[in-house]
C-alpha cells in the first residue's frame, strides 16, 4: 500500500484517487449489476382528501433490493405516496384514490377483494416517531408473528425474535434482557426494534417514513448502515427531509414537490444533473 | 409590597379559601357519621339480621347482602355492555349511529335516579308481578351503565394512534388490534371506570326502593324482593326507635367506607395509568 502510495505510475494514481473521493453517494456503486425488476410499479397514481388533492399522476417504478428515497418540502406528498403502497391510508376519513394505479409485483394494490392484512405483512412500514408497543421487548416481535403463523411453537417464535433483533443489528444489546420493557430502550433501540418487528414477519418491501428524524447522528448512522445491509435482502423505500441521508444511502430518488413528482431517476443523476429546475434548486437548499 | 404583588397575593389567599371550603363538607360528613356510627359497629352488625323494634344491637347483614346481589348483578350486566359500547364509539363508530349512542349515554348520566327507577318498575316489576333484586340490578344498570361507557371511551382515546398505527402496519387484523393492544394498554383505566360507576351502584336509594323494595330478612333469590344498606337508612333514619337510628348511622358509615375505598382506589389507578401511557 505504501509502495503505492509513493510511486508515480498511472496506476498508482488512480487508486490514489479512488481512496481519497469522498464516498458521497453510492449511486453509480450498483450500476454494474443488472438492473433489477420492479417491486413497485406506480402509475398515474392521484390521491384526494375530500375535495382536497394530495397526489396527482404519480408514476414510478421502484425497483426490487435497492434503496429508493422520497425527498421534497413538508406536506407534499411523500408520506401520503408512501402509505398507499400499504393502503395505510384506507383508514383515514375522507381519502380516495383519484386516479392510476399501484402494482406490487404486478398485482393491483387496491384491486377488489385484496387481502389487506397480507399486504401490509408483505409491506413493512416504520415510522418517524419509533412506537413500540408497551410490552416486552420479546412480546413486541413475537406479537405480530404469533398472528400471522397460527399454533406457532414456543421454540420456533424464538428463533424468529432472534432472527429479526440479529438482522436489526440488537441482538447484542438486548440478548440478556428480552423479557424488559421496550419503553426502557433508548431512541435509537426503540427504532431499531420496530425495524426489527416489521421484519419479522419476512415482507418484500420495507418503507421507512423519515425513520431518523427523532434521532441522534449516532443513532442516525447505524440505522444508515443498517439499511444499507437490508438493501441487499429487501426493497426499501424511505421518506426523508435528510439531504445528506438519500444521497448517502439511496439508489433512487423521487423528488415530490406539491403534490406532483417532479422527477424521479438514479440518486447520482437526481442529485447532481437534475432534468428539472425545480429538482436542482431543491437540492441546492434554495428552499424547503 | 406593591399593589401587583397585594392582588396576587389576595388572589391567591382566594384559592386556597376556595379549596378548603370544598374539602370541609367531606371532612364533617366524615366526622359526624363516624362519631354518630360507630356505636354501631360491632362484629354483630355485619352478621346479624335486623332486629325487631326497640331491641338494642342487631345488624344489617341482609341488607348488605342484598346490597351485593343487586349490585353484583348490575355490575355484571353494565360492564360487558358498557365496555363493548365504548370499544364502539372510540374505535369504530363514525357515523350517526355513534352520535346517537353518545348522546343517549350523555343524557342518562344525568337523568334523576327515580326516573330511571320508575321506569323499570313499570317495565320489568310489573311485567313480572314482583318486586325483585333483578329489577333493582336493570334499574341500577340504566344509572352505571353510562358511566362506565363515558369514562371508558375518555381512556381508550388516551391510548395513542401511534401504537394503532404500529399494529395495523405489521399486518395485524383491526378487531385483533383492538382486543390485543388498545384494550390491555388502556387497562387500568377501565378498571377505574367500572369502580366508579360500582360507587355509584352502592349509594343509589330512589331506583332500588321503586324496583326491590326490601326486606327484613335475608334473600338470595334475585327473583324476590331484597333488601339494600341504601333502603334499611332509609327506613331506620325515619323511625321512633334509638336502636334503629343507630343502625341507619352504622349503615351510612358501611356505605361512606365503600364508596371512599372505590374512589380513592379509582383514583390511585388512574394516576399510576396516566404515569404508564405518558
Amino acid at each position: 500500500m505504501s509502495d503505492t502510495f509513493a510511486s508515480d505510475s498511472a496506476e498508482s494514481l488512480g487508486i490514489l484517487e479512488t481512496l481519497v473521493r469522498p464516498a458521497v453517494s453510492r449511486a453509480g456503486e450498483r450500476e454494474a449489476e443488472s438492473t433489477s425488476a420492479p417491486m413497485v410499479t406506480v402509475n398515474g397514481l392521484g390521491v384526494a382528501y375530500g375535495s382536497k388533492t394530495a397526489l396527482e399522476g404519480v408514476s414510478m417504478l421502484i425497483p426490487e433490493r435497492r434503496i429508493t428515497a422520497f425527498i421534497g418540502p413538508s406536506g407534499c406528498g411523500k408520506s401520503t405516496a408512501l402509505r398507499c403502497f400499504n393502503r395505510m391510508n384506507d383508514g383515514i376519513s375522507g381519502f380516495r384514490i383519484s386516479g392510476g394505479t399501484v402494482l406490487l409485483d404486478g398485482q393491483d394494490v387496491y384491486a377488489r377483494g385484496v387481502n389487506v392484512t397480507a399486504l401490509r405483512r408483505a409491506v413493512g412500514m416504520v415510522f418517524q416517531q419509533p412506537n413500540p408497543f408497551p410490552m416486552s421487548i420479546y412480546d413486541n416481535i413475537a406479537l405480530a408473528v404469533r398472528e400471522h403463523e397460527r399454533g406457532i411453537s414456543r421454540s420456533t417464535l424464538d428463533g424468529i425474535v432472534e432472527q429479526a433483533l440479529r438482522q436489526a443489528n440488537l441482538w447484542d444489546e438486548v440478548r440478556d434482557c428480552l423479557t424488559q420493557s421496550a419503553l426502557s430502550l433508548s431512541g435509537g433501540q426503540q427504532q431499531r426494534l420496530c425495524i426489527a418487528r416489521a421484519l419479522a414477519v419476512r415482507p418484500t418491501v420495507l418503507m421507512l417514513d423519515e425513520p431518523c428524524a427523532s434521532l441522534d447522528p449516532i443513532s442516525t448512522g447505524r440505522i444508515e448502515e443498517l439499511l444499507l445491509e437490508l438493501s441487499a435482502d429487501y426493497t426499501i423505500v424511505i421518506v426523508t427531509h435528510n439531504l445528506a441521508q438519500a444521497q448517502r444511502i439511496s439508489d433512487k430518488v423521487g423528488f415530490f414537490l406539491m403534490g406532483r413528482l417532479v422527477e424521479f431517476g438514479d440518486a447520482l443523476q437526481v442529485f447532481e444533473a437534475s432534468a428539472r429546475p425545480e429538482t436542482a434548486e431543491y437540492v441546492r437548499g434554495a428552499f424547503g | 409590597m406593591t399593589a401587583r404583588k397585594a392582588a396576587s397575593t389576595l388572589f391567591m389567599g382566594a384559592l386556597w379559601v376556595a379549596g378548603l371550603v370544598a374539602v370541609i363538607p367531606l371532612v364533617l360528613i366524615v366526622y359526624y357519621v363516624l362519631l354518630k356510627g360507630l356505636p354501631a359497629v360491632h362484629v354483630g352488625f355485619f352478621t346479624q339480621t335486623a332486629p325487631p323494634p326497640g331491641v338494642p344491637g342487631g345488624g344489617m347483614s341482609q341488607a348488605m347482602w342484598g346490597t351485593g346481589l343487586i349490585v353484583g348483578m348490575a355490575t355484571l350486566i353494565s360492564v360487558p355492555l358498557g365496555v363493548l359500547t365504548a370499544v364502539y364509539l372510540s374505535e369504530f363508530g363514525r357515523g350517526r349511529l355513534a352520535v346517537g349512542v353518545r348522546f343517549v349515554a350523555e343524557i342518562l348520566l344525568s337523568t334523576p335516579s327515580i326516573v330511571a327507577g320508575a321506569f323499570i318498575w313499570a317495565l320489568v316489576v310489573v311485567a313480572m308481578h314482583s318486586f325483585s333484586a333483578l329489577a333493582g340490578a336493570i334499574a341500577l344498570t340504566v344509572l352505571m351503565w353510562p358511566i362506565i361507557t363515558r369514562a371508558t371511551e375518555e381512556t381508550l382515546r388516551l391510548v395513542p394512534d401511534e401504537l394503532r398505527e404500529a399494529a395495523l402496519a405489521l399486518g395485524v387484523p383491526r378487531w385483533k388490534m383492538v382486543l390485543r393492544i388498545v384494550i390491555p394498554t388502556a387497562g387500568s383505566g377501565i378498571l377505574t371506570a367500572v369502580m366508579l360507576a360500582v360507587a355509584r351502584g352502592f349509594g343509589e336509594t330512589a331506583p332500588i326502593l321503586l324496583t326491590s323494595l326490601g326486606n327484613d330478612f335475608l334473600n338470595t333469590n334475585p327473583l324476590q324482593p331484597t333488601d339494600a344498606v341504601p333502603l334499611r337508612i332509609y327506613n331506620y333514619a325515619q323511625s321512633a326507635f334509638p336502636a334503629w337510628q343507630t343502625l341507619a348511622w352504622g349503615g351510612a358509615i358501611t356505605l361512606l367506607g365503600a364508596v371512599l375505598v372505590l374512589s380513592i382506589g379509582a383514583r390511585l389507578l388512574s394516576d399510576r395509568q396516566q404515569r404508564r401511557l405518558g
